[in-house]
C-alpha cells in the first residue's frame, strides 16, 4: 500500500506498525497557523490509535472541524467501546477539538494528560461541557497498560505549551511526540520516505514553536536520546520512520548555540543598540561602549540599528548575556527601530539576560523608561536605571556614560558594587 | 508602621520595607533577578526560594500552593507576586 497511499482519497485508517494506526486529517488549504506561522501546503493533524490486547488507546486528536475525518479513520479500525485510554500529548485546540465528542462516544475511557495539564484542560473545555472530564495526570515513567501493549510517558513540558508531553509505545518502539518533530506540511503520502522535500517546514517549525523553548528541548532530549525508536509520530506532517534518530539529532544541533560555542565559556556578550538622529545617543553608545569595555572576561559589540537588519540581530541577542539599548525620544516614544527589535525576540528565550537602556532627549524623554519597561516585560533583568541626558551630552554626562557602562558589564560578571541598605521610600 | 528587611541573595541588596509590602513591588526596583509574567499567581513564572525567614511572609493562599505544586517548586519556595512580606527574610530566584 505504500507505494500508492494517498490519504486524500483513502479515508481509513493507516497501519504503520503492528496494531499502530494513523487516524488523523489533512487540511491542505491552510496558509497561517496560529498566527505566527505560515505554510505553503497546510498541515496535518496526526492522531494515533494503538490496539492491544486489552484494549484501544487513542492519542491526540484533530482541530474542530475536522471530527468527521478523524472518526471516520477511526471506526474503520476499531468500535468506541474498545477504547479505554486517551492520550492528549498538548492541549491546543489543534489537537483536542474533537476530545468532548470522542469522550461522549467514548465514556467509558480514561483521559491521560500531564501534570501540568489539569487547568488548561477545564478552561479550554469550559464553554462546552457542564460536568468534567475525569481523567488521570501522568509524569516521567508512569506506564499504563494495553495488555500486550504498553505506554510510557514522558515529561516534556514547554514544547511548547506548559501542558506538553511525549507518550512511547514501548513494543513498537513508537514514539508519539505531539508537535515536538512536527511541521505544517501536508502530504498524502504521509511518510517522510515518501513525501516531496519538507526539510525547510521542519526547521521553520522549529524555528518559529521549539526556538524560544531551547533549554526545554534539552531536557525533553535527554529523555528521548535513550530511546530505542523505530517510528516518530508527530502531530503535524510527515510521520518519522525512516532513520527517525536523524530528526532527533537535527533538534540538538538547532538548539545548540554556534556562538557560544566560538565565543568560549569564558567572555560573557554585551551588546549596544542604538539609534541616533544628530549623534547625541550615539555619543552616549560609545562612552558606554568605551567603560564596558574595560572590564575582563566581557565581549563588547556596538551597533548602529539604521546599519542592520532585524534577523541577524535577533540571533545575537538569543546568546548574548547583556544588552544596551539607546534611542532619543522622539514624539514622546522610544523610535520604531528600536521597537522593531524589540517586538521581534519572541522567538528566543531573554529570561534573565540583563537589560538597560539610554538616550538622548530634548524636553520629556520618555523613551528610556518605555525601553527599560519593555525589557521588563521580556523577563530581562533590569540592574540599574537607565541614563538619560538632555540634547548634547557634555563631558561630565559623556564619564557618567562610561561609568554606567562599566558598571553594567561589572554586574554581568558579578562584580556587583554593593549599595548598603536600600529604604523602600527611595526605590522609584 | 513596622519595618522589614528583606535580601535579594541574587544580588546581595536588602532593603527595608514597610510590613505587607508585596515582593514584586520591590525586587524590580532594585533590579533583582526575580522574573514575572502575569504578575497575578497564576503562571508561576516568579518562583523564588525564600533561604531565611520563611514564616515573615504571609502564608500561601490555595491557589499559589496549587500554582507552586503544578511548577514542582522545591520546599520554601514561594511565588513572589504573591507574598507579603511581614518581617525580615532572604529570597532568591528559583
Ligand atoms: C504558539 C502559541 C504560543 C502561545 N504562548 C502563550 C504564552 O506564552 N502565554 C500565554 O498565556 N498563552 C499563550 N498561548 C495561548 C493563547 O494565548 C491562547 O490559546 C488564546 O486562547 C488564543 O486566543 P485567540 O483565540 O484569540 O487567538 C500561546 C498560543 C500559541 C498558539
Ligand atoms: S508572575 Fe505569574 S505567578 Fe507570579
Ligand atoms: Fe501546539
Ligand atoms: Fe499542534
Amino acid at each position: 500500500m505504500a507505494d500508492t497511499l494517498n490519504v486524500a482519497t483513502w479515508k481509513e485508517a493507516v497501519e504503520f506498525a503492528p496494531g499502530v494506526h494513523w487516524i488523523g486529517a489533512l487540511d491542505p488549504t491552510l496558509r497561517t497557523f496560529d498566527i505566527i506561522l505560515k505554510t505553503a501546503n497546510g498541515t496535518t493533524y496526526n492522531s494515533y490509535l494503538v490496539r492491544g490486547s486489552g484494549g484501544v488507546a487513542i492519542i491526540d486528536t484533530v482541530k474542530e472541524g475536522f471530527e468527521d475525518e478523524f472518526f471516520h479513520r477511526l471506526e474503520s479500525v476499531a468500535r468506541y467501546d474498545e477504547i479505554r485510554v486517551i492520550v492528549l500529548n498538548h492541549l491546543e485546540p489543534d489537537h483536542s477539538g474533537a476530545l468532548p465528542e470522542l469522550m461522549r462516544r467514548a465514556p467509558q475511557a480514561r483521559l491521560y494528560i500531564s501534570t501540568r495539564a489539569t487547568t488548561m484542560l477545564k478552561a479550554l473545555l469550559r464553554p462546552n461541557r457542564e460536568e468534567p472530564f475525569e481523567y488521570t495526570t501522568v509524569t516521567t515513567n508512569d506506564r499504563v497498560s494495553l495488555g500486550d501493549r504498553h505506554l510510557r510517558f514522558l515529561h516534556t513540558p514547554f514544547l511548547h505549551w506548559p501542558d506538553t508531553q511525549c507518550t512511547y509505545l514501548e513494543e513498537q518502539q513508537v514514539l508519539f511526540s505531539g508537535d515536538v518533530f512536527g511541521c505544517h506540511y501536508c502530504d498524502s503520502r504521509l511518510f517522510n520516505d515518501r513525501v516531496g522535500d519538507f526539510r525547510f517546514s521542519f526547521d521553520y517549525y522549529y524555528a518559529h514553536i521549539m526556538r524560544p523553548f531551547k533549554q526545554w528541548v534539552m531536557e525533553a532530549l535527554a529523555l528521548i536520546e535513550p530511546l530505542k525508536l523505530k517510528v516518530v509520530a508527530p502531530t503535524h506532517g510527515p510521520i518519522l520512520r525512516e532513520r527517525p534518530r536523524r530528526y532527533v539529532a537535527h533538534y540538538r544541533e538547532l538548539s545548540t548555540s554556534s556562538l557560544s560555542r566560538e565565543l568560549g565559556d569564558t567572555n560573557k556578550s554585551l551588546i549596544i543598540f542604538y539609534m541616533s538622529s544628530y549623534g547625541n545617543t550615539a555619543r552616549m553608545a560609545e562612552a558606554i561602549y568605551q567603560g564596558a569595555d574595560t572590564v575582563e572576561g566581557v565581549r563588547v559589540s556596538l551597533y548602529d540599528l539604521e546599519g542592520g537588519e532585524v534577523a541577524p540581530f535577533v540571533d545575537l541577542i538569543e546568546d548574548a548575556d547583556a544588552l544596551l539599548f539607546g534611542s532619543p525620544t522622539i514624539n514622546g516614544d522610544a523610535v520604531k527601530p528600536v521597537w522593531d527589535l524589540l517586538s521581534s525576540l519572541a522567538v528566543v528565550n531573554l529570561k534573565g539576560k540583563i537589560g538597560a537602556a539610554f538616550g538622548s532627549y530634548g524636553w520629556s524623554g520618555e523613551a528610556v523608561r518605555m525601553v527599560e519597561d519593555r525589557m521588563r516585560g521580556l523577563k530581562m533583568r533590569v540592574p540599574r536605571e537607565g541614563i538619560r541626558v538632555k540634547l548634547i551630552p557634555t563631558q561630565e554626562e559623556l564619564d557618567e556614560c562610561t561609568g554606567f557602562g562599566r558598571e553594567i558589564a561589572n554586574i554581568l560578571v558579578g562584580k556587583e558594587v554593593q549599595r548598603g541598605v536600600i529604604e523602600f521610600s527611595d526605590l522609584t | 508602621m513596622a519595618k522589614a528587611k528583606i535580601t535579594f541573595e541574587d544580588i546581595n541588596q536588602t532593603v527595608s520595607v514597610p510590613a505587607g509590602t508585596r515582593i514584586i513591588e520591590i525586587s524590580e526596583k532594585i533590579g533583582a533577578g526575580v522574573i514575572y509574567g502575569c504578575r497575578e499567581g497564576d503562571c508561576g513564572t516568579c518562583m523564588m526560594e525564600v533561604t531565611e525567614g520563611w514564616n515573615n511572609l504571609t502564608e500561601p493562599s490555595v491557589l499559589e500552593e496549587k500554582v507552586l505544586r503544578e511548577n514542582m517548586a522545591g520546599r520554601h519556595y514561594r511565588l513572589a507576586c504573591q507574598a507579603q512580606i511581614l518581617g525580615d527574610c532572604k529570597v532568591k530566584p528559583a
